[in-house]
């Protein structure tokens, strides 16, 4: 299994050096930064759960920032985003405000949904991001949707629709790329492969060996990625982006990443070894690759320092805010379940 | 400074777990992600790994302690690189505390607002012969006509001119892009659909019968009914699902089934059942324009029946609210859909003798016009429903219920369900008819209420 994730990391990156000269330096900056804000806000985020202040489920996306940070990248304003639970990463990446998502986390009124939708339930139409879906492979669906409604009204935008290997064995999916063949819908579905549907490897849970063929069927083109590369994420994404905008219909991605954390707090974990998790961490992190990336780019350390206590002020800032905000009124119980009539 | 590290809470219910060993020992260099500890919790045993960098200084539980309470200190660690400190362990834990909400002021039970009363119904004017297709068809042009965003989208909706002919003529005035057929793939489509709705568009789902909206049910009530509570009003979902419900004839168990109480149960949604061809139109476009997801229950056998309906280019009905159809003062039958022709021959056969039905057609399933209901009860005492679905937890026993809480005193005798057999519908005509309620169920039913 580490053997397959390596293969297709090592595959992209030259011999030796982690040089990757698809972005610019400012560009690595940037996602150096998005890259640990995530990691950040899911530390704390994980520590706060620890403290029994975010309650429920609540799922990590510690090891996966280069996905969503590279594929945001060739995103733009107007385009709309969907994903599944494992959604705090993808909503900081869509420019979401990190006190809005923790207060949610904590169950607040200061939280996205007002405290009334939790982990895996916030929204911002303003930010293009549609959810944070807690029914596995949903996402899928809807994502075509949001793809469906660009091509209904004739713009130029493009919907990416996340979703694990696991869930890529739901019928839906085919369901969804089928209609998105037919119809030539501009939705770029990612698969982000971090090789376990909770504690199913991939290989357990998938017969297909090659998920990036998973929509060959309906002729729509696929590749697989180095997920744990925000470089190589940046790159597919760009292709697959001008893909849909052309006109030409919808795209598949293969994110081969790996999840460092259970799948969510309640997760033992025990259905792979440490030293697999460990090896991950220490050979493949995206953050570390960025992080030496930019120090060959001369970046001084002092600056990449300052990036670090900036993305942790923020973060900071977030759990005091998620912790001052009161709970939710009670009258909220009864709001939001219909709109009023006008 | 000393940072305290505190027993984890590692799943949603646990309150305290076992120590079950140390991974690190006092003077240990700790650095993030590292395991610190085992800790053996109400389901499994789980690491619990460094948040802070620093020197492990003090081990406060020693390893095999059993019944820590989570946010305990059972470490301490000297901090490292300025991490801020964690919250102290006295740190208020709202989730655990929260009190339950308290019960509305009203005594009834905690379901959406009652429909406001509305003026009597309106007199829309001149009408004309109109069957329930041509009122669903005129009912979906005018609105697409009213509003670019409303398209409808199902199998065989386009170039078939619709399986049951609903949308004919349609794919002609409205093009492919706005009347579009689908391969049959309800759970896909329906999801598009509601992705769709997510963004502002108004879509109408057509289900080739409601049967096969069981693929989809996920989308209804998962991704559309739920989302705008769980962001807060942020993101609602207009969207409409159409089709025949329930039985049609001789096609069995697996394409006779009503679904009103399957989807009027759920918070969110909005259910209406037409019965004339004025309620298939006036509450079409209802819910064409209602900004939540609607529910509309048509009935196949209805599809060809002629009614008068309104020609006002303007002509719509409100959800939430009954037509009374047949005034009379020995008993309330109460009926939906299809099951209001029975109820209004049931009347005429009563009325010959000698008892006067007051039939109340419900239209909307959800919300429902209690109002309406409990005023007629008030007045004739007595009760009876009836409705094809199956009897256990059916729209009758909601309507008994609240008519329970809301004219117990006005009730003369217990109130009386004609339903469906509790069985899956037999494809033998003789046996689909004693399957579903019928004309002489319903007079004996209003007979025995009123003990006559």
């Amino acid at each position: 299994m580490v053997q397959a994730a390596e293969s297709a990391t090592t595959k992209r990156r030259g011999k030796g050096s982690n040089r990757e000269p698809v972005l610019s330096k400012e560009q690595w900056q940037q996602a150096y930064r998005d890259m640990l804000l995530i990691r950040r806000f899911e530390e704390k985020a994980g520590q706060l759960y620890g403290m029994g202040l975010i309650g429920g489920f609540c799922h990590l996306y510690i090891g996966q920032e280069a996905v969503v940070v590279g594929m945001q990248m060739c995103l733009e304003k107007g385009d709309q985003v969907v994903t599944s639970y494992r959604d705090h990463g993808h909503m900081l990446a869509t420019g979401m405000e990190a006190r809005g998502v923790m207060a949610e986390l904590t169950g607040r009124e200061g939280g996205y949904s007002r405290g009334k939708g939790g982990s895996m339930h916030m929204f911002s139409r303003e930010k293009g991001f549609y959810g944070g879906h807690g029914i596995v492979g949903a996402q899928v669906s809807i994502g075509a949707g949001l793809g469906f409604a660009n091509w209904y009204r004739g713009n130029k935008g493009v919907a990416v629709a996340y979703f694990g290997e696991g869930a890529s064995n739901q019928g839906q999916c085919f369901e969804s790329f089928n209609l998105a063949a037919l119809l030539k819908l501009p939705v770029i579905f990612v698969i982000e492969n971090n090789k376990y549907g909770m504690g199913t490897s991939v290989e357990r849970a998938s017969a297909s060996k090659d998920l990036s063929k998973n929509a060959s069927p309906w002729g729509i083109p696929g590749e697989q990625v180095d997920g744990m590369s925000v470089s190589a994420v940046k790159e597919a994404g760009e292709r697959a982006a001008q893909h849909c905008r052309d006109g030409r219909g919808p795209y598949l991605l293969e994110m081969k990443t790996y999840r460092y954390r259970g799948h969510s707090m309640s997760d033992p974990a025990k259905y792979r070894t440490r030293e697999e998790v460990q090896k991950m961490r220490e050979q493949h992190d995206c953050i570390e690759t960025a992080r030496n990336v930019l120090l060959e780019l001369s970046v001084s350390e002092a600056e990449l320092k300052k990036i670090d206590d900036e993305v942790k002020v923020i973060v900071q800032d977030a759990a005091d805010f998620a912790q001052a905000s009161p709970e939710p009124n009670e009258a909220e119980l009864w709001t939001d379940v219909l709109v009023e009539a006008k | 400074m000393a940072t305290a590290i505190l027993m984890p809470a590692l799943s949603p219910t646990m309150t305290e777990g076992k120590l079950a060993r140390w991974l690190k020992k006092e003077g240990d260099a700790v650095k993030s992600g590292d395991v610190l500890a085992e800790i053996e919790t109400d389901k499994a045993t789980m690491e619990v790994e460094a948040v802070d960098e620093g020197t492990l200084t003090r081990i406060i539980v020693p390893e095999g302690t059993e019944g820590v309470a989570v946010n305990s200190p059972i470490a301490e660690l000297n901090g490292g690189a300025g991490e801020a400190a964690p919250a102290p362990a006295a740190a208020p834990a709202p989730a655990a505390k929260a009190e339950p909400a308290p019960a509305p002021a009203a005594a009834a039970a905690p379901m959406a607002p009652a429909p406001v009363a509305a003026a009597p119904e309106k007199d829309w004017g001149a009408t004309k012969p109109t069957t329930v297709r041509e009122a669903l068809r005129d009912a979906m042009a005018l609105e697409m006509r009213r509003d670019a965003d409303v398209f409808l989208m199902g199998e065989e909706v386009a170039q078939y001119q619709g399986a049951y002919k609903i949308s004919q003529g349609l794919l002609d005035e409205f093009g492919a892009k706005r009347v579009i057929d689908t391969p049959i793939t309800e759970h896909g489509f329906t999801g598009m659909a509601v992705g769709a709705a997510m963004t502002g568009l108004k879509p109408i789902v057509e289900f080739m019968t409601f049967n096969f909206s069981m693929q989809a049910i996920d989308h209804i009530i998962n991704s559309a009914a739920k989302t705008l509570y769980m962001s807060g009003g942020q993101l609602g979902c207009p969207i409409v699902f159409r089709g025949p419900n329930g039985a049609a004839s001789r096609v069995a168990a697996q394409h006779s089934q009503c679904y009103a109480s399957w989807y009027a149960h759920v918070p969110g949604l909005k259910v209406v059942a037409p019965w004339s061809a004025a309620d298939a139109k006036g509450l079409l476009r209802a819910a064409i324009r209602d900004p939540n997801p609607v529910i509309v229950l048509e009935n196949e056998i209805l599809y060809g029946q002629t009614f008068d309906c309104p020609v006002d280019e303007d002509f719509i009905l409100p959800i939430g609210k009954a037509k009374v159809e047949r005034v009379g003062k020995d008993v309330t039958i109460v009926a939906y859909s299809i099951a209001v022709s029975w109820a209004i021959s049931a009347a005429e056969e009563l009325a010959k003798q000698g008892i006067e039905a007051e039939v109340i057609n419900l239209r909307s399933i959800r919300p429902l016009d209690v109002e309406t209901i409990a005023a007629s009860v008030k007045k004739t005492n007595r009760l009876v429903t009836v409705e094809e679905g199956w009897p256990y937890a059916n729209i009758g026993t909601e309507v008994a219920m609240q008519v329970t809480e809301a004219a117990w005193d006005w009730l003369d005798a217990p109130p009386v369900r004609v339903c469906g057999k509790d069985i899956p519908m037999p494809y033998a005509a003789n046996l689909e008819k004693l399957a579903l309620p019928t004309v002489p169920e319903i007079v004996e039913a209003a007979k025995r209420v009123t003990y006559k």
